[in-house]
């Protein structure tokens, strides 16, 4: 071990090192024995520390903040209802609301149509060997600018747009389409072009798992194309499915971008009033507690949808 | 049959790569197009967005904001998931689900919930918004990819490589350092490729925590108000994603080294 020409070098930084290695790696705390759970927990604990205290404790605040009143510029800090009441009485929040919810549940919809077939295709009738070139083909463009792919489906589905212009070039229609642009289809089409490749990588993930002699039983016991796949595969990839409505119902309900730049205004969202209220009304707890209730929405949803799901398993034994 | 079924799924395949690519291919169409109107049809070629690039100041800032803010991310998340890969994939402690659970959550949670909670606090506690707080933000969302990538690569390290390095007499430091530490380094550039890539992109918490000092994408949506600065910002569109593709490509290559060089049999991609 000495002759390792790292060791000089090793000697002469052991001092000035020995301060920080315990953070950066597992030496584990001095005191305690250097056991399994003393190094897990000191690996684990900055992340976990960062996690906690840039997360769960940020929204604790907002919680506490939503039951506080903006007074013009100055916070009162006695503790009240009314911005829930606010939230959940007044016609625009709620109309906002259930539009949000119904254009999740669309896109959460739309994106597990279209890519099932895809995360289909790619397990089952691609080479192995070219499965990770395919995977990275469907990734490539979720890593691209956000901001700009919106605003390209904006150029896609505009008057004078890629849709509309082929389709009246081509002499299919007369006058442009109006009912992809500025308008809550609009919302759905551009959300699901973003949302897709998170829904097709957990499903391809469920279909990976299927062990094929199964498939090959269906078959020798004489069951048809179509019955193997209702039988068999589909149940079997029905846990990858569940993970991808959840992947991008959750967060869907979150997007400003998309609803303000191809939305109009009869597609603006709840995210939307929630940036609004935030930024230029000034009404920071107002916001915060429409941010909260969409939360509690969102999580009480996708629980049932749990449930139900587990529930269905259960009885098909 | 069966060729028939095939061949229509290869076909929908076919057509939905053309609907996920549309976007892309869109951008640079509309970079070189010689014409004010960010429309068809196109009018010729020119090299003038590009060019009227060069003469914006505020896009250059906000292009060193955004790449102080991509570098402090990448190298704060990639760390702090360098430890919490280890953690995961090697040893067994309390609560490990939970913990990790929380650790992955910003994946799943709505950015505008990470955005709005996080400038309640830094509001709160009387601090100024600045480059920092969107870094705060960014490694929130940027950690949970970072451990992913590199739990794989903890994982397929082979234990016994280790336990060999123990028995020649390294001690736990330096046997991290010589033995697993190479081995896991194409995922840990991997990380910092991706966590680069993300935070370099992002937009959502960016303009939330986004004090007077901006970034790019920030910069892009000002921009975007203003129709006769479109075909510019589509130039400027062309290289992010110009950018972004090259750390990409390099990143899926350096993680499939990793996992050859582990002796894992590639694959799963990206993710």
């Amino acid at each position: 071990m000495r002759s390792h020409p790292g060791a000089c070098w090793r000697q002469k930084t052991l001092k000035s090192w020995r301060g920080c290695r315990i953070w950066l790696l597992e030496l584990g705390i001095p005191g305690l024995a250097r056991s399994e759970t003393a190094n897990g927990l000191a690996l684990v604990s900055p992340a976990f520390l960062y996690a906690l205290l840039m997360l769960a404790v940020p929204i604790f605040a907002v919680i506490i903040f939503s039951f506080w009143t903006q007074v013009y510029l100055d916070l009162d800090k006695t503790f009240t209802f009314d911005n829930y009441r606010e939230a959940w009485s007044q016609p625009i929040y709620r109309v906002l609301m259930l539009r949000s919810i119904a254009v999740s549940a669309a896109v959460t919809c739309v994106t597990i149509v279209l890519a099932f077939p895809i995360a289909f295709y790619v397990s089952f009738h691609v080479r192995p060997s070219r499965k990770p070139i395919w995977i990275l083909l469907i990734t490539i463009p979720f890593w691209t600018s956000y901001l700009m792919r919106i605003f390209l489906w904006k150029v896609i589905l505009g008057f004078n747009g890629v849709v509309n212009g082929s389709l009246m070039g081509l002499g299919i229609i007369e006058e442009p389409l109006s009912f992809i642009l500025y308008n809550v289809n609009a919302v759905v089409i551009t959300l699901s072009h973003a949302w897709v490749p998170f829904a097709i990588l957990p499903i391809f993930v469920a279909l990976e798992k299927i062990d094929r002699s199964l498939l090959e039983a269906a078959q020798d016991l004489g069951e048809g194309p179509a019955q193997r796949f209702l039988r068999v595969t589909l149940p079997l990839a029905l846990p990858g499915i569940v993970a991808a409505a959840l992947i991008v119902f959750i967060p869907t309900i979150g997007d400003y971008v998309t609803p303000r730049l191809v939305g109009g205004p009869n597609g603006l969202l709840i995210a939307n009033m929630i940036e609004l209220q935030f930024k230029k009304a000034n009404n920071a707890p107002l916001g915060a507690a429409l941010a909260i209730s969409a939360m509690l929405i969102v999580a009480v949803i996708s629980l049932l949808f749990v449930y139900l799901n587990r529930r269905h398993l259960k009885d098909r034994g | 049959m069966t060729f028939r079924k095939l061949s229509w799924l290869a076909f929908y395949t076919a057509m939905f790569l053309v609907f996920l690519y549309a976007p892309v291919i869109l951008l640079p169409i509309f970079a070189f197009n010689d014409s004010k109107i960010v429309a068809f049809p196109l009018r010729g070629f020119t090299l003038d967005w590009f060019r009227l690039l060069l003469e914006q100041d505020q896009l250059h800032s906000s292009l060193r904001n955004s790449l102080i803010v991509a570098v402090a991310t990448s190298l704060i998340s990639t760390t702090l998931g360098i430890c919490a890969a280890r953690a995961a994939a090697r040893y067994r402690f309390p609560v490990k689900r939970g913990i990790m659970g929380l650790i992955m959550v910003p994946l799943v949670l709505p950015e505008i919930i990470v955005g709005v909670s996080l400038l309640v606090v830094i509001l709160q506690l009387g601090m100024d918004l600045s480059l920092w707080s969107i870094v705060l933000g960014h490694v929130l969302i940027c950690t949970p990819f970072s451990l992913i990538i590199l739990t794989t690569a903890f994982s397929n390290l082979d234990r016994s490589l280790e336990e060999s390095a123990f028995d020649l007499g390294g001690d736990r430091w330096s046997t991290f350092r010589l033995i697993s530490l190479p081995l896991v380094m194409p995922g840990v550039i991997s990380s910092l490729l991706m966590t680069f890539t993300i935070s370099l992109d992002e937009f959502i918490i960016a303009f939330f925590l986004a004090g007077t000092e901006t970034t790019l994408p920030v910069y892009i949506w000002g921009q975007l108000r203003f129709p006769g600065k479109l075909p510019s910002i589509m130039a400027l569109g062309t290289i992010m994603l110009a950018v972004s593709l090259v750390l990409l490509i390099f990143a899926a290559y350096f993680r499939r080294r990793g996992e050859r060089r582990a002796g894992a049999v590639a694959a799963g991609g990206v993710f």
